[in-house]
């Protein structure tokens, strides 16, 4: 099963990862991403904004994960990011996927995040101390991180 | 057509969303983006450089050489950073 939201509210990880638990699940694998408080180079965080397009953002992640349940066989899929406004420390983006065997999930997680980061419509603009603010620029390591997945 | 612009496209055109008529024979993102770059100041300052500037067909990523051809919306915005 597949399960992704796309919401301001934050998710409870505990609660999440038990429901990916099911009869033919061995091993359960998760990534969560937070607001790191002072980013590089940059004056302290207030506050990371995050914007996106919705209904493209259903359809690309849903389309990431059925892709890693195919490759990984993942018996469960769960994908939830938040949007708006998120201070330091809060939680921004969950990753949980269940399988038969370890591998699997492991794998199936770190693709999952890799390809989030590259082809889901989301935008974080952080909101400095200063007052000022910068919409962050792409990473071409992100891209690289993907690209690896690539036969 | 219907045409959406997010993250700071959004910010530096004071909207997110225009309803346009476009000229004819316009038929690629390519094209729709050098268009853009004439409409007014604020236009030709966020599509200066196309290079910092992604496009979605109908909730489909699209490279510069896609046709709009029968599009119903088309979405600009920068690279991706979320996750």
């Amino acid at each position: 099963m597949i399960k992704i939201l796309i919401q301001q509210a934050d998710f409870n990880a505990g609660a999440e990862l038990a429901a990916l638990q099911a009869d033919a699940v061995g091993g359960i694998a998760s990534f969560i991403g937070t607001v790191r408080a002072n980013p590089a180079d940059n004056p302290p965080l207030t506050a990371l904004y995050l914007e996106h397009y919705p209904g493209m953002t259903e359809r690309a992640l849903t389309k990431i994960a059925e892709q890693a349940a195919v490759e990984w066989s993942l018996t469960n899929t769960t994908i939830i990011h938040r949007i708006g406004r998120l201070t330091p420390g809060e939680n921004i983006v969950f990753v949980g996927t269940a399988s038969p065997h370890r591998q699997a999930a492991l794998s199936a997680t770190a693709f999952i995040m890799d390809w989030l980061k590259t082809s889901a419509p989301i935008w974080k603009r952080e909101d400095f101390s200063t007052g000022q603010s910068a919409w962050v620029a792409a990473k071409q390591t992100d891209d690289k991180a993907a690209e690896k997945w690539i036969k | 057509m219907r045409i959406l612009y997010f993250a700071w496209l959004r910010e530096k055109l004071g909207a997110a969303e225009e309803n346009l008529d476009l000229p004819p024979g316009l038929n690629t993102v390519a094209a729709l983006i050098a268009w853009q770059q004439t409409r007014s100041p604020a236009h030709a300052a966020a599509f200066a450089d196309p290079s910092l500037i992604r496009c979605a067909i109908d909730l489909e990523i699209a490279p510069a050489t896609a046709s709009i051809a029968g599009a119903s919306e088309v979405a600009f915005f920068p690279p991706v950073t979320g996750g």
